[in-house]
């Protein structure tokens, strides 16, 4: 519809959001340059982690880049952007205000007087249909109806540029789909102000049945990796080939390829080089995975499919496939999993079995072959907890470094490659007694 | 039913004092020197009032009660209003205040009570001077739960709650009543509640306090009490006693029900439920009369007025700036002012321990010793009796519904306000004060105990229960596996604030004056009494850093080990 205009609205230059100092400093995200033009619905994708969330606050000037610089309408933004709102994930209502007054708040807030306020929130409670539910409490609502209390807040400001920020990723799976065909309603309508709207998605599909353009992000460090348009009129048909082929193009960015073994696997903690980070995976859901893709016939599982058939969400199987392709079950060809021989034995192995080949898997990353150093040069082969954070914390912030300690303990353990007490919060090297078997 | 909580900010897990810590002993050290110096100008001699044990001077001695309580809590609120906001905006400030909250809530405030009735009298009129002491100490006694409850609500504000608000670009002022107020009402008022029940107990020993020629006695209920005690008047200790029930019962129904029936409303859940806690038949009563509607447009034109002053000024939030702060001309002026005189302070505070004598130090060691014992032999006992009862009543609605209500009356009373009878009925006899003083602080601290115990036995997961039916576990195997692991934690919370009560009451108990006579036995709290009536200020201030430094350890090593371990091993999730 309004396409054809391309007038920036939003111009990001050279982006950077970084946190804490020193040797400890995290780069949330690393140059991200970004246009979104009038008349544009932009998505951007991406794993979780990938700071996606913390782009949207910085377009809306709730926080300040470290470096790099931020324009609306050409202007460089100083403080939250007046013209700009958002729609949040969790909706973010005020659980003590009535539906109306939780509409009238934000028109107060710009000075608006309480006569004008109230009838102006009840035309827009109106517009998104929950005439009615005025003097309802948002705890009495729905998750759907809860959301859209939040868009009629959002459209209350008369915004220009709507901020979306995984906005249907709390609701069932009903109450999301009725939701998505609303927004785009409102939005193709054109009978609001809105010039552009952009939202924050980990949902393919849905980027893909909404948006004009899908910017994608990976993580370590957030960064923009790919850009896609979607040149498919509204309304979409998602059984469509032409639909089929974008997503599976997406899927395609975002899973990558798989990379040669020293390259996936990193440096040891302490050495020069980046360290690999653990996915954050629980044995039980990679053996699920596995299984999964093994029950088929087929060689090449196609991701998308595999989501499908898991229920997972995309946040849910990125880190599950990071896993399989770093132990070396699985390899990553545009969008398709193939698994390897290694991998169709630990999908069909016994429980032992399955304990073996995972040690024997866990014993070659340069993570696990640090730590098990670490533990057997230590007195009694036995080591604190807190050692192994601090040494680890140089390398990462002190919570990645717990987080990758907690995701390695329960690996290590189910592999029973070493003990934890978790009274005494030390690690023990296990006695060999898997291999004298 | 109150449900004592202890906050607990984080804290380095590893070691167990801090380079805060030791700063916090010196500005802790220094106060108190400085208030030391100032009382060795208070008078040696202090007339008490003449109390009249009439009964139709009790309601005049309940309404002076009543009135103390009232202007205590009016300060602690706004302490807590204003220290709660800059601790939780001002990340510079935030590293001081809260260690130095978390010391503050774990000193027995009434080792204070000399030590500040007689700075305050050496410098007010005496008759100021102890009503300002009561004040000061029933406000230190409520002020510091409601202050970290106000502080822990401002920081855990959601995040996208304050995106909102920011969003919007709420001012100040809207996001004060909008957002951070409704957010921290609750626990604002369930700490008030807590904190007025405890109050009392402070209050009824501001009343009664006596040292030899001091008689620091104030007109009010608990003085009432005592004078009855002293003259051995049973029916005016009867008449005194259900004074001050009916007092409690009467601000419970009227002040504290209502408020937290109104508080209700801000309650975070977004599932729709009824919570017959929060039930209050007289706040019901006022919501549909037209005062209600008076008091509504009341607030909604100071609402507009103030909203209207604020909104020239916006406000961006502290907590979603992630630039760094500078430090200000005036913190540094505040910051050097402040250490220049708690480097006075310690000067002269070291100048005073240099006056007490090794022996002194001996007895006074011995002495912390004692009253331990005493606080060990307290709680063990409250202990036995509590944990059987505890657990009958918790899980046994039925019998919680005939007895939670008996019991809360019986927890009302403050022990302090008993106190005096229990003198009457045992200073006769050898080691009578000994007793006394233990039951005093049985008295003082059975009831957290107990309502931890009923909580945690309601508390454990009837699937467990079924379980361990199942199993066929019973005597001592039900208790080792279910009763006591899943009461751990709650027992830990109420032993720390009843620990905590235990040392406060033995400078009551240890020291007291019956009938014109002076009765004390050995320990620390009798030192910091004997030492006020002397007029010896070293020993005071030795004995009070002593007692203070004694509890702030066993805090340390013993308490907060337990509550780390219920904290991380006895959790039920």
């Amino acid at each position: 519809m309004q396409r054809g205009q391309t007038k920036p609205l939003v111009e990001l230059m050279g982006v950077t959001q970084r946190y804490g100092r020193g040797a400890r400093q995290f780069t949330a995200i690393q140059d991200v340059n970004l246009t979104i033009a009038e008349g544009e619905f932009v998505a951007l994708l991406g794993p979780s982690g990938c700071g996606k969330s913390t782009l949207l606050r910085i377009i809306t000037g709730l926080n300040r880049p470290s470096e790099g610089l931020v324009r609306y309408r050409g202007k460089s933004l100083d403080g939250v952007n007046p013209y700009a709102t958002i729609v949040f994930q969790t909706f973010a209502l005020f659980p003590w205000l009535t539906v109306e007054e939780n509409v009238a708040v934000a028109l107060k807030a710009r000075g608006v007087d309480d006569a004008t306020a109230h009838r102006r929130a009840v035309e827009l409670i109106d517009l998104v249909g929950l005439d009615g539910f005025e003097q309802a409490y948002p705890r009495e609502l729905s998750g759907g109806m809860r959301q859209k209390v939040g868009i009629a807040r959002a459209l209350a400001v008369d915004p220009e540029l709507l901020c979306l920020d995984e906005p249907f990723s709390a609701l069932d799976v009903l109450s999301a789909e009725a939701l998505r065909g609303e927004v785009l309603e409102l939005w193709t309508g054109g009978s609001l102000k809105i010039r552009a709207v952009l939202m924050v998605s980990h949902n393919i599909e849905e980027a893909v049945f909404m948006a004009d353009r899908i910017v994608v992000m990976d993580k370590n460090p957030g960064r923009v990796i790919a850009e896609v348009l979607v040149p498919l009129p509204h309304p979409r048909d998602r059984k469509s080939d032409a639909f089929a082929a974008l997503v599976e193009r997406v899927y395609a960015v975002l899973a990558g390829q798989t990379q040669p073994e020293a390259v996936e696997y990193g440096t040891e903690p302490g050495q020069s080089g980046q360290t690999r980070l653990l996915p954050a995976v629980s044995v039980t859901a990679l053996a699920g995975l596995l299984e999964q893709a093994n029950a088929t016939d087929d060689e090449r599982d196609p991701i998308a499919r595999l989501q499908d058939e898991l229920g997972l969400d995309l946040d849910q199987l990125l880190p599950l496939i990071e896993a399989v392709e770093l132990l070396g079950f699985a390899r990553v060809e545009s969008g398709n999993l193939i698994l390897t021989p290694l991998g169709e034995a630990f999908a069909e192995a016994s429980i032992q079995t399955r304990k073996e080949i995972f040690a024997s898997r866990l014993r070659r990353l340069p993570f696990f072959r640090w730590m098990l150093r670490m533990i057997a040069a230590a007195d009694n082969q036995s080591l604190r907890w807190e050692v192994l954070l601090t040494a680890l914390e140089p390398e990462f912030p002190s919570e990645v470094a717990e987080r990758q300690l907690d995701i390695a303990l329960e690996w290590g353990r189910y592999a029973e490659l070493f003990a934890y007490d978790d009274a005494e919060g030390r690690f023990f090297l296990e006695a060999p007694t898997v291999a004298a078997k | 039913m109150f449900k004592p909580r202890t906050f607990t900010p984080d804290l380095p897990k590893s070691s167990l004092f801090s380079r805060a810590d030791l700063w916090l002993l010196l500005i802790l050290i220094g106060l108190l020197a400085l208030a030391i110096v100032a009382a060795e100008g208070a008078p040696a001699t202090v007339q008490g009032p003449d109390i009249d044990l009439s009964l139709s001077a009790l309601p005049f001695y309940a309404l002076r009660s009543v009135g103390r309580m009232a202007l205590a809590y009016g300060l602690s609120l706004l302490f807590t209003l204003i220290y709660g906001y800059i601790a939780a905006y001002n990340a510079r400030a935030e590293r001081i205040m809260i260690p130095l909250l978390d010391v503050l809530q774990s000193v027995p405030i009434l080792s204070f009570l000399p030590v500040v009735l007689l700075s305050l009298s050496a410098v007010l009129p005496e008759a100021i001077a102890v009503e300002l002491t009561a004040v000061v100490l029933i406000f230190t006694s409520q002020v510091w739960n409601m202050t970290f409850a106000w502080y822990q609500s401002l920081t855990t504000i959601p995040r996208e709650l304050r995106e909102a608000s920011s969003i919007f670009s709420f001012s100040r002022w809207q996001r004060f009543t909008t957002l951070e107020f409704p957010f921290g009402a609750i626990a604002l008022v369930w700490n008030s509640m807590m904190s007025w029940a405890g109050g009392w107990f402070f209050l009824m020993a501001a009343e009664i306090f006596t040292l030899g020629e001091r008689d620091f006695r104030l007109m009010g209920l608990g003085a009432f009490l005592q004078t009855a005690a002293d003259r051995g008047d049973i029916g005016a200790i009867g008449w005194g006693l259900l004074a001050l029930v009916i007092v409690i019962v009467t601000l419970d129904q009227f002040v504290w029900r209502p408020l937290l029936a109104w508080a209700s409303q801000f309650r975070l859940e977004m599932i729709g439920r009824d919570d017959d806690e929060a039930q209050s038949w007289f706040y019901d009563l006022i919501r549909q009369s037209a005062l209600s509607q008076w008091f509504g447009r009341l607030a909604g034109s100071i609402d507009q007025f103030v909203g209207r002053v604020f909104r020239q000024h916006p406000a961006p939030d502290p907590f979603l700036d992630n630039s760094t702060q500078r430090r200000s001309a005036l913190s540094w002026v505040l910051t050097v002012v402040g250490v220049l005189i708690i480097a006075w302070g310690v000067w002269s505070g070291s100048q005073l321990l240099l006056q007490v004598s090794i022996a002194q130090w001996g007895s006074i060691i011995l002495g912390v010793g004692a009253t331990m014992l005493r606080v060990a032999t307290a709680t063990t006992l409250a202990l036995l009796w509590t944990v059987p009862v505890g657990v009958y009543i918790g899980t046994r609605p039925r019998a919680a519904a005939v007895l939670q209500p008996i019991v809360q009356i019986a927890a009302s009373i403050p022990a302090t306000a008993l106190f005096p009878v229990l003198v009457l009925a045992l200073i006769a006899i050898p080691g009578g004060l000994n007793l006394a003083a233990i039951a005093l602080m049985m008295l003082g601290t059975q009831w957290y105990v107990l309502f931890n115990v009923i909580a945690g036995a309601a508390a454990i997961p009837q699937d467990l229960r079924f379980t361990s039916e199942l199993l066929q576990l019973r005597g001592w195997e039900r208790w080792r596996i279910l009763i006591l692991p899943g009461l751990f934690p709650y027992l830990i919370t109420g032993l720390i604030t009843a620990s905590g009560g235990a040392w406060n009451a033995s400078i009551v108990a240890e020291y007291v004056v019956f009938n014109q006579q002076t009765y004390q036995t050995f320990g620390i709290g009798a030192q910091i009494a004997a030492a006020t009536a002397a007029g010896d200020f070293a020993g005071l201030f030795a004995a009070t850093l002593a007692m203070i430094a004694a509890v702030v350890t066993i805090n340390r090593l013993v308490w907060r080990r337990l509550y780390r371990l219920a904290e991380s091993k006895y959790r039920m999730e």
